[in-house]
């Protein structure tokens, strides 16, 4: 604990660069994933191509693709881009398959509906099937936030700081209440990510509630319309 | 008016859907497609908004070819009425009934105060406007799903099984509503149906369908009843036997109409 409290701000400092890391590859996989994952699931052929393509990016080694990456982006490999666009590149290889299974899951009625009260492709994509998708979505976006964070610290090994760089430090220093401190800051930046996510989802998908309200209370006596 | 002219459709897997169906729909009445499953009558239905295109033939309405209509400005312009409500999920009852105006442009305030007073049209209080369909029963959700269809005042109200997912009594009273705002805003109304009693209570105009998606019979439900166009249409209406062969019998002076299995149907009037 004392080496804990001795070094507050070194590990306050960390968690904010860790979060610079992993915020926006875990919003890019995102924004990228939802247009591959309805483009798997609106055309049938494609489907199996994409899903597998993105799925195979989980089997890169991560080390290697942090040393070869820059050979295509041009940037150096200590860059912290670089390890964005790994971490990005994992996302969504971890989240595209959700993405295409969200949108399979919209109830075909629905779908319908839409279509015959007059929405056009994009107007119904737009207004039911990327919210009716949301759930699932946010399950997967879970899934992204807790494995990017984690994922994040393997920058410390290429020299690209974060609250990995608590492990190798520790490691190297033999302390180990610096990597015990790296380990728990890690897994509370991602809990605290994940919390957001729950609570934006509540905010935005206010319905998912509602329906949930519904059926818990399913007991209580329904009141059945009376005809005027 | 709504008229289809040797109109057939053949899916991409081979199935005919509908064969050589010319029928004249009237403006203002209700005419009731009705037929088993696999008869083509919700194919037929969704020729009329475009959601499915014919192989063969012409769709018109009023004299209007409806394939040199843009699909989504022709299916703003009519009211659809589909099983388990087809309600967005994610909006609430309001926002529901206001969807289609808000397309067509209406701004949001206006929207929503039609939007009120169409849950009135239909029998719901105005407090169910801010729930989701979800904290509705299934008897509301249909009726939310009608006041939408409604919304845009359409000339034209397609219904695709639309109480065929609610309990018996539920359905009776839809029933009686729609018979009743029928007679109030009087709608072209296209009723798809399997059911043989809706089919007579609600349609002007009932069209017997067939396996193949071919026509047996298109004719008031009295006319049917009179003379039924072939076999499987007598069989299919029922027409000689069970509480369609109603008998008279003579109880201490008065005149007891009863069915085929001797159940007393009514009194005759005198």
């Amino acid at each position: 604990m004392t080496w804990l409290w001795s070094n507050l701000d070194l590990v306050g400092e960390l968690s904010l660069v860790h979060l610079a890391l992993s915020v926006p590859a875990i919003i890019l996989s995102f924004v990228i994933s939802v247009p591959i994952g309805w483009l798997a699931h609106r055309y049938r052929w494609s489907r199996g191509v994409l899903l597998t393509l993105c799925g195979l990016l989980y089997a890169i080694p991560s080390l290697a693709l942090l040393i070869a990456l820059p050979v295509f982006t041009g940037l150096s490999v200590r860059s912290p881009v670089n390890l964005v666009v790994a971490l990005t590149l994992y996302g969504i290889a971890v989240i595209v398959r959700t993405a295409a299974d969200a949108f399979d899951a919209i109830d075909r009625d629905v779908r319908q509906s839409a279509t015959a009260v007059g929405y056009s492709a994009f107007g119904r994509f737009r207004a039911a099937e990327l919210p009716l998708a949301g759930p699932v979505l946010l399950s997967g976006l879970r899934v992204v936030i807790v494995s990017t964070v984690s994922l994040a610290t393997i920058g410390a090994v290429i020299g690209v700081p974060s609250l990995g760089s608590l492990f190798t430090d520790g490691f190297q220093r033999g302390i180990q209440a610096e990597i015990a401190t790296g380990i728990v800051a890690t897994i509370l930046l991602a809990l605290l990510l994940d919390l957001l996510a729950v609570l934006a989802g509540r905010l935005l998908m206010p319905w998912t509630r509602a329906g949930a309200a519904r059926r818990s209370s399913s007991q209580a006596p329904v009141v059945e319309e009376v005809l005027p | 008016m709504i008229e289809f002219r040797g109109v057939s459709k053949r899916f991409p897997d081979g199935t005919l859907a509908v064969s050589g169906v010319d029928i004249v729909i009237p403006p203002r009445k209700t005419t009731v497609l009705v037929g088993s499953s696999g008869s083509g009558k919700t194919t037929l239905l969704r020729m009329i908004n475009r959601m499915v295109d014919p192989s063969g033939g012409q769709v018109l309405i009023d004299g209007t070819d409806v394939s040199t209509l843009e699909p989504v400005a022709l299916r703003r312009s009519i009211g659809y009425v589909m099983q388990n409500s087809g309600l967005l999920p994610h909006r609430k009852v309001i926002d529901n009934v206001a969807t289609v105006p808000m397309l067509r442009g209406t701004r949001k305030r206006e929207a929503h105060a039609r939007a009120l007073e169409l849950l009135d049209t239909v029998g719901l209080d105005r407090s169910l406007a801010d729930k989701y369909p979800s904290q509705l029963s299934g008897g509301q959700q249909q009726r939310v799903g009608v006041a939408r269809g409604l919304a845009v005042d359409p000339n034209i109200l397609l219904m695709d099984e639309p109480f065929g997912a609610v309990d018996p009594i539920v359905r009776s009273e839809l029933q009686q509503e729609l018979l009743r705002l029928q007679g109030e805003l009087g709608k072209t109304v296209v009723f798809v149906t399997h059911d043989i009693d809706e089919a007579f209570l609600l349609g002007d105009q009932v069209v017997i369908m067939q396996q193949g998606g071919r026509i047996s019979q298109a004719a008031s439900p009295a006319e049917i009843l009179a003379h039924p166009a072939d076999d499987f249409v007598a069989d299919f209406v029922g027409a000689d036997r069970g509480k369609r062969v109603l008998h008279l019998r003579d109880v201490d002076g008065r005149q007891i109409v009863v069915d085929d299995d001797g159940r007393a149907a009514g009194v005759l009037a005198s």
